[in-house]
């Protein structure tokens, strides 16, 4: 439903996202995790064509982001990070706005409005002024606002900041029932939050991509993991496999980097220095090892970097 | 498309009817005509609207910012402008519909007005040709007011920035006919000058070249503030 292929976005010379790839599959909810400046933000703001890449590609929905850019955007739902509100609406006229742009028709868009209102609990207010509510029950109506159109692809940034702890529970509730009828991205800088509501979550930090995995594997990794980037020329599948057979090592990755050899990235046991052991079997088996270094982000710098517990309430 | 220009308009016609700021400058302005109204009818006794409308139109310098500096600008500074832009819109498509819905307004204020040139019929007995090409000109000028405002609504997040800076803009067109001196850059001048055409049109004659030239820089305005909109999602 969302291919991610080697997006990057700099700002100036500033590179804010860097290569960034992956693949979110129809009805999955997938956490994008990662401390605060990862990158988040401005990939979530690329895939709902709100600004171009400055490499790579995105499509949703099977529209280019960017080339089929309108095509693209009638398929997503997008709640940025700061909810965009008219304060001087009400959330009823709010949602009505968004339904007409969305090309929805009078009776389509009031029994609509009744069943996001319901999902989102925001039918107490409704005819209140906007400027009125609470930040948690803005973010609320920012959240029916996203559920509107009942889009395939739902992009939330940071959906449950700022709340407080019951309301926290509930927004995740709201989501954890799209899986299956959407596809649903959200981003977070809490860790706890991807294991209680994501299938698959991908760690970023400092525009790069360093994890993609199931929030019980990561768990499993979080207790230690360093991570060795490998080139090397020779059959991709025969060389994953090699790397992945050897003892100590949890899981190989690999990207493209425009030349012929790819890098590797290969995640050890903490404090199994695998260097040599991984360069010889390289070597024996007769592939090229083009270069070997520690990666420059591992797992566990970002980890440390996360809120690893709930936020107190606000 | 045009369903998507509609909700523009109309959302942003509630806010304008909604905003404080539009009912001050409305009121306002409504009053200083009124002033004027009664100060030139009782010193001339004459029932022409043209002395008034060349006022008025004088006023528009300080209406225009007003009622065009929220247009885009506040919708960048709250983040709303993030939404339409991940909408299936068009960014001319927002544009035309801010640009209409501050028509709207205009227009509304226009038909407050209306109300002067209304006594001058039941007191008086105006020409009414020249009255009705002094409203078209304050039409045509006010419309061009509002393109140029949008423009400068468009590149900043702040809504006193975008007004300074129309109103700058405004009066150096309103004088740009007076400030040179002499040579090519005088012909220049005259002819972007907004005075010298209202003015032509407040003394009853419309000439086409004026209304094209109004149509142009309108249609210019809301080109340039669609590919600014565009333009800032590159950066
Ligand atoms: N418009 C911008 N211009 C320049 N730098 C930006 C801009 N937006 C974001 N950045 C920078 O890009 C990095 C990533 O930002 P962002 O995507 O917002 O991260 P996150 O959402 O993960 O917190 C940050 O270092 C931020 O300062
Ligand atoms: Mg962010």
């Amino acid at each position: 439903m969302i291919i991610v292929d080697q997006l990057t976005k700099h700002y100036g010379p500033f590179v804010a996202v860097d290569d960034v790839s992956f693949e979110v599959a129809k009805g999955e909810i997938l956490g994008f995790l990662g401390p605060n400046g990862a990158g988040k933000t401005t990939t979530m703001r690329i895939l709902t064509g709100y600004m171009p890449p400055t490499s790579g590609r995105a499509i949703v929905a099977g529209f280019d982001v960017f080339k089929d850019s309108l095509e693209a955007r009638r398929h997503i739902s997008y709640l940025p990070e700061t909810v965009p509100l008219y304060t001087d609406m009400s959330p009823r006229n709010y949602l009505h706005f968004v339904g007409k742009i969305r090309g929805m028709d009078g009776s389509a868009r009031r029994s609509r409005i009744d069943d996001v209102a319901e999902k989102c609990r925001i039918t107490e207010f409704i005819d209140r002024l906007i400027g009125k509510l609470s930040k948690g029950q803005r973010q609320r109506v920012g959240l029916a606002q996203a559920l509107l159109p009942n889009p395939d692809v739902l992009v939330l940034d940071e959906p449950t900041i700022g709340l407080d702890p019951r309301q926290i529970v509930e927004t995740r509730h709201v989501i954890k029932n799209l899986r299956g009828e959407h596809t649903v991205i959200l981003s977070t800088h809490i860790l706890p939050e991807v294991s209680m509501t994501c299938d698959r979550v991908v760690i970023i930090d400092r525009g790069k991509v360093v994890a993609i995995d199931t929030p019980e594997n990561l768990q499993r990794r979080m207790a230690g993991s360093d991570t060795i980037e490998m080139e090397i020329r020779g059959p991709e599948e025969a060389v994953l496999a090699a790397l992945n057979s050897l003892p100590k090592v949890i899981g190989v990755r690999t990207r493209s980097n425009g030349a012929d050899a790819p890098v590797y990235s290969v995640e050890c046991e903490r404090d199994a220095d695998l260097r040599e052991a991984l360069a010889s079997t390289v070597v024996q088996r007769g592939w090229g090892l083009r270069g070997l270094r520690p990666a420059s982000v591992s797992l566990e710098d970002v980890f440390v970097q996360l809120v690893t517990s709930e936020a107190p309430a606000a | 498309m045009i369903r998507n220009i509609i909700a523009i308009t109309e959302r942003e016609l509630r806010s304008y009817f909604v905003s404080p700021v539009a009912w001050v400058v409305t009121a306002f302005f409504v009053a200083i005509w009124g002033i004027l109204f009664f100060a030139i009818v009782t010193s001339g006794r004459e029932a022409v609207l043209r002395p008034l409308l060349s006022n008025f139109s004088i006023t528009f310098l300080f209406v225009g910012p007003f009622l065009t500096m929220r247009l885009i600008a506040e919708e960048a500074k709250t983040g709303t402008l993030e939404l339409l832009l991940t909408q299936p819109i068009r960014e001319v498509e927002l544009v035309v519909g801010k640009y209409l819905a501050s028509l709207g307004f205009l227009a509304f204020m226009l038909a407050v007005t209306l109300y002067f040139p209304t006594l001058l019929e039941v007191f008086g007995d105006p020409d009414r040709g020249p009255m009705m090409a002094g409203y078209l000109g304050i039409l045509l000028q006010g419309m061009a007011f509002m393109a140029i405002g949008l423009i400068a609504s468009s590149l900043t997040q702040n809504q006193i920035i975008a007004a300074a800076v129309t109103f700058v803009v405004l009066l150096l067109l309103w004088l740009a006919d007076v400030l040179t001196l002499g040579g090519a850059a005088a012909e220049v001048a005259r002819f972007i000058s907004i005075s010298q055409r209202s003015q032509d049109m407040l003394r009853g004659v419309v000439d086409t070249k004026d209304v094209v030239f109004f149509f142009t820089v309108i249609v210019g305005c809301l080109f340039v503030t669609t590919q600014i909109i565009s333009a800032r999602r590159w950066r």
